[in-house]
């Protein structure tokens, strides 16, 4: 029971990342696409963020009488890194609006359908 | 510096033609002093080489013991001479040539054939495998568009081939030789006695030497041999110095200088390495003379005959007695001068004539006499009769056969002369002797261009001069079989 | 000069903003020009310094590692430094005309600001010692070549990079996964710290799958086979001066990265002991094979070329497959060696768009005889490219097969010179094209490229035929780097 009660941050990341990964792959309306790759993404920052708790830890903020603090460090990791996937999000999504003013469709059967790419 | 200036010179007189491509005069006159510049200084190295100085240079060294270096030893020198003395000539014959066929592109032409001189001066003077392999490779690469030169589809058909075998067999079995014996022995120099000895398990080197064998595919063994005739959509001085001479030569010569330098005739035989490869050789003297018996188109026939004349050094090579390798060397260049008369002869028909079939060539002896007289005397030298100099290098590969006591392979070379006469004998006598399909004699052909004719009158003059005088072939020849 | 290694990140990084908002004109692309060579001439330096003077470790504002970010700067990042440097430094002059002739002019600045992050990035790649560190690096140069592969002409640009987008960031989100393993179970993210460390949790299956996550996301960034799809559309569409720097940058640092994750970071004794070795020669055997024989079939010629580089790449795993200083030594030569003749092919082929406005197999006919020069570089770079002695790509096979007869690897050594015959298949395929097709009307209009694109082009053919004769700089650096490596087998 433990492995699965006891772990149940990683279930939750695990499910996450399945879902995320899956969606890229399987969706071909490329906003969906996106959309799964953020939350594939998000799914690693929960991973970092849920590792770095320690416990019966306090938040890291220096307090009178706190002997035991969680680990700060991946917290500003996954700062940069939510920077990062903030900026492949929006790059991303430039890119579908150019998509779609010259295919004239954000579908991946039909822009394979107009040119044979994707 | 001498050997230097030999391999820069035809590089030079190659920019020195893309230069002059506008006056077609001065463009000729650059090819011509150059070729006579450069059969001055083979004969002046090789009478300085025979007094006993060493030429020896390493230009640079890419990798650590893999040079580009270059070191003149008898074997080399032979070669070059062959080479350098052949280039004049057929410089001579390929101006009258293309001139009276109003060829397009002839800078190319010159340069292209500039460059591939170049690169059989960088074969024969090579010190190492890496450099051997260098101009081996860069052979190749100049002389494909001299193949390819009529641009129609045939000749880029030919191109083709050429290309796909010679590079094929280079990159994928000779490469592959160089990198076994430099992993094998740590060094790539030829060396007297060779290399190898000592560091591989005689049960493999046969294995090796297959390599090299098929690798070498310049040398037109038996499967490999399909460039050759692919070659011959080539205009005919280009069959006549590269594809009698230069290149095929380069090959056997690289596979004399393997087996003497890098496996050592002593290891050789006394490890029995070639004893099952040289059968691959004797069968290719045999198939080829046969195919050459149906070949009508008379460049063909040639370029089957020179297939099997190329394995008569091959054999020689890996029968590795001392008869057997002056043999193999001397055939370089008795086999060059004949061959060469006969290509001489067949480009001179069809300048004349425009006829290419044997079958078309009934009674043209009477119109052209001097052509066939000089065809007549290189079939004698290619058949081995006296008194012409093929004689000698067929009387030592005879005698290392039965040096070595092969009977069967002394009978090999036996049937093969025999099959020689049958295919190039009737040639002239069909042209002297029978009458023209029309029942006409021709009245309307005169001989070819003066500077054709003169070229086929040199090298059939020197089939007979080298009968009697064979001295400087020959000492080279025993210097390399010799090793000393 | 301490600060020589955080310079070569900062100097782009800083003028990348400031060239964004430059005016139009040729400005912009002067002040790259300036700061790529600039760049260029302190990797010299710095790859002087290292070999001179030993490891650089840089401590970025002054803390110390493994708490802070180091930068540790050896022979191997050095040496893979001075290729993006030296690449982009002769890519610039090139790029001049290419890019005003395929580039939107009110595109131009960000074209010139999006190429200096990309190096930014692919630099602060080579200089950090950080693994986190080099994700965000990574993911600096993967964003700014999405857009740059966007901005190509043909609508098919946009889908490319979308497709390159989404790979990329699967790739490089599973390093990040690997790295949050790898951190969970050491604690540190310095390389140097967590190869001391590693040894004692190596038994932990969380350290085998962060390994894992960790190859397979370079992988995809490596372009390894089958891991490749995304990079023959990227080539493709991309615009003429995007694939040359990235053909001969991008996928470089990848290899390097993958080098220094097996050899340096994960002691070799656990890198070897899991099958990542056979694995990598499988790959190398199955990419040379079969993308060199999609190489055959295409009809685009930077797609020929492309699938021709997913079959180099191929080269340079099977080197670190076999994990020999050789073979290492070989991946590390090809990998400069690549560079030139890629470089240069792409070049010309970008010479060829500029001249014709495309590059399909039946639109370049003739073109040979039009413009010589390009047409020369082509089959000086062909040559190299299928490993004639006296070029460069000599070099690379004869390092590489001496690698595979070591460990008597038969059938690498066959698969290694079946390569070069299926690259003179198709290299033949194109220099035929453009030398004995017969040229077509339009194509008889056409003149020889602009001196500014051919005498780059030509700088790069050069350098294929003198490293092909001097080895000193390319092997002896190469050498030195398997050596700081640490390849334990012979």
């Amino acid at each position: 029971m433990d492995f699965f009660i006891g772990q149940y941050n990683y279930w939750v990341v695990i499910f996450l990342m399945m879902v995320g990964l899956y969606t890229v792959i399987s969706r071909g309306n490329l906003i969906k696409k996106i959309i799964g790759l953020s939350i594939f993404q998000v799914s690693v920052f929960f991973l970092y963020i849920s590792m770095g708790t320690v416990e019966g830890g306090a938040a890291p903020i220096i307090t009178e009488g706190v002997k035991l603090y969680s680990n700060p460090l991946p917290h500003v990791l996954i700062l940069t890194a939510i920077v990062v996937g903030v900026a492949t999000t929006a790059l991303a999504l430039a890119l579908v609006i150019r998509i779609k003013e010259s295919y004239g469709t954000i579908e991946e059967d039909e822009i394979h359908k107009l040119d044979h790419s994707l | 510096m001498l050997l230097l200036t030999t391999l820069l010179l035809p590089l030079a007189g190659a920019v020195g033609i893309l230069i002059a491509h506008r006056t077609p005069d001065y463009r000729e006159a650059v090819t011509l002093i150059t070729a006579s510049l450069i059969a001055v200084l083979v004969v002046e190295i090789t009478s300085r080489y025979m007094a006993g100085e060493v030429f020896a240079m390493t230009l640079i060294e890419p990798m650590p013991g893999i040079a580009i270096a270059f070191e003149i030893e008898a074997l080399g020198m032979l070669f070059a001479l062959v080479a350098g003395l052949l280039w004049l000539v057929t410089s001579i014959y390929a101006i009258g040539y293309m001139r009276s066929q109003n060829e397009p592109n002839q800078t190319r032409f010159f340069a292209a054939f500039a460059v591939s001189i170049a690169a059989t001066m960088g074969i024969a003077f090579s010190a190492n495998l890496f450099t051997l392999f260098l101009f081996y490779e860069l052979l190749t690469l100049a002389t494909y568009p001299l193949v390819t030169h009529a641009g129609t589809p045939e000749a880029k058909r030919g191109g083709r081939v050429y290309l796909g075998i010679l590079l094929g067999t280079s990159i994928g079995l000779f490469l592959l030789g160089i990198l076994i014996t430099w992993s094998l022995t740590g060094s790539v120099d030829f060396q007297h006695g060779g290399i190898l000895a000592g560091h591989i398990d005689p049960a493999w080197a046969g294995l090796l030497y297959a390599l090299f064998l098929f690798g070498v595919g310049k040398a037109a063994v038996m499967p490999f041999h399909r460039w050759l005739p692919a070659a011959m959509v080539a205009p005919t001085p280009v069959s006549a110095l590269l594809h009698a001479v230069a290149v095929v030569k380069a090959g056997v010569f690289t596979l004399l200088k393997i087996t003497i330098y890098i496996f050592g005739s002593d290891f050789i035989l006394s490890n029995d390495v070639t004893g099952g490869l040289i059968w691959v050789a004797a069968s290719t003297i045999l198939i080829a003379s046969l195919i050459a018996m149906t070949k009508d188109n008379l460049k063909a026939r040639l370029a089957y005959s020179t297939v099997s004349q190329l394995s008569y050094i091959v054999l020689g090579a890996m029968l590795a007695s001392k008869a057997g390798l002056i043999g193999a060397s001397m055939h370089i260049a008795m086999h060059a001068f004949a061959k060469i008369t006969l290509f001489f002869a067949a480009g001179a028909i069809y300048v004349a004539s425009h006829k290419k079939l044997v079958s078309e060539l009934n009674g043209l002896g009477r119109a052209m006499p001097i052509t066939f007289a000089a065809f007549f005397i290189g079939t004698l030298s290619i058949i081995g009769l006296p008194p012409f100099g093929g004689m000698w290098s067929k009387w030592y590969l005879g005698l290392g056969a039965a040096e070595t006591a092969q009977m069967s392979l002394l009978a090999v070379l036996m049937i093969s002369s025999l099959l020689n006469i049958i295919y190039l004998l009737p040639i002239p006598i069909r042209a002297f002797f029978s009458k023209p399909e029309s029942g006409q004699h021709y009245t309307e052909i005169a001989e070819a261009p003066k500077p054709i004719l003169l070229a086929m009158i040199v090298t059939s003059t020197a089939c007979v001069i080298l009968f009697f005088y064979p001295d400087p072939f020959y000492q080279l020849a025993s210097l390399a079989a010799g090793g000393s | 000069m301490d600060h020589i290694s955080l310079l070569l990140v900062v100097i782009p990084l800083i003028t990348a903003p400031i060239v964004a908002v430059l005016p139009r004109g040729r400005l912009p692309w002067a002040v790259t020009l300036v700061v790529t060579t600039l760049c260029a001439l302190l990797a010299g330096m710095q790859l002087w310094t290292v070999l001179h003077e030993g490891v650089i470790s840089y401590e970025l504002g002054g803390w110390a590692p493994p708490w802070g970010i180091e930068y540790r700067i050896d022979a191997v990042n050095a040496f893979v430094a001075l290729i993006v440097a030296s690449i982009a430094a002769i890519t610039l002059p090139y790029a001049l005309l290419s890019v005003e002739q395929e580039i939107p002019e009110e595109k131009i600045p960000l074209f010139y600001s999006a190429l200096l992050l990309c190096l930014t990035g692919l630099l602060g790649i080579t200089q950090t010692g950080d693994i986190f560190n080099v994700f965000v690096f990574l993911e600096i140069s993967s964003l700014s070549s999405y857009a740059l592969i966007s901005l190509g002409k043909e609508r098919q640009a946009l889908t490319s990079a979308f497709q390159y987008l989404i790979m990329g960031t699967i790739g490089a989100t599973f390093y990040l996964i690997g790295v949050g393993l790898i951190y969970s179970q050491t604690g540190s993210l310095n390389m140097q710290d967590i190869a001391t460390i590693l040894p004692g949790v190596v038994h932990l299956k969380t350290v085998d799958t962060g390994f894992a996550f960790i190859m397979i996301g370079i992988a995809i960034k490596l372009a390894m086979f089958p891991l490749h799809l995304w990079l023959p559309n990227a080539y493709t569409y991309a615009p003429s001066v995007v694939t040359v720097f990235l053909a001969a940058t991008a996928t470089k640092v990848a290899l390097y990265v993958m080098l220094r994750i097996l050899f340096i970071v994960f002691p070799h004794g656990f890198a070897l002991a899991t099958p990542v070795e056979e694995l990598f020669i499988v790959a190398g055997i199955a990419s040379i094979i079969i993308a060199s024989i999609y190489a055959i079939y295409q009809e685009d010629v930077k797609r020929l070329l492309a699938y021709s580089s997913v079959a180099q790449i191929g080269y340079m795993v099977l080197g670190i497959g076999f994990a020999s200083a050789t073979g290492v030594t070989a991946a590390l030569v090809h990998m400069f060696n690549h560079a030139l003749m890629k470089g240069a092919l792409f070049m010309a082929v970008g010479a060829i768009i500029y001249r014709i406005g495309a590059c399909r197999m039946d639109q370049i006919h003739g073109l040979g005889r039009a413009m010589p020069w390009t047409f020369g570089a082509i089959v000086i770079a062909a040559l190299s490219l299928i490993g004639v002695p006296g070029t460069a790509g000599f070099i690379s096979k004869w390092y590489l097969v001496s690698a595979a007869l070591e460990q008597s690897a038969w059938i690498s050594v066959a698969v290694i010179l079946f390569g070069s015959l299926l690259a003179v298949v198709y290299m033949g395929k194109l220099i035929e094209a453009l030398y004995f097709k017969p040229i077509t009307e339009t194509g008889k209009e056409v003149t020889e490229a602009p001196l500014l694109l051919l005498a780059p082009m030509w700088t790069l053919v050069l350098a294929n035929i003198y490293f092909g004769l001097d080895t000193n700089l390319t092997v002896g650096v190469a050498e030195t780097a398997a050596a700081t490596l640490g390849v334990m087998k012979p």
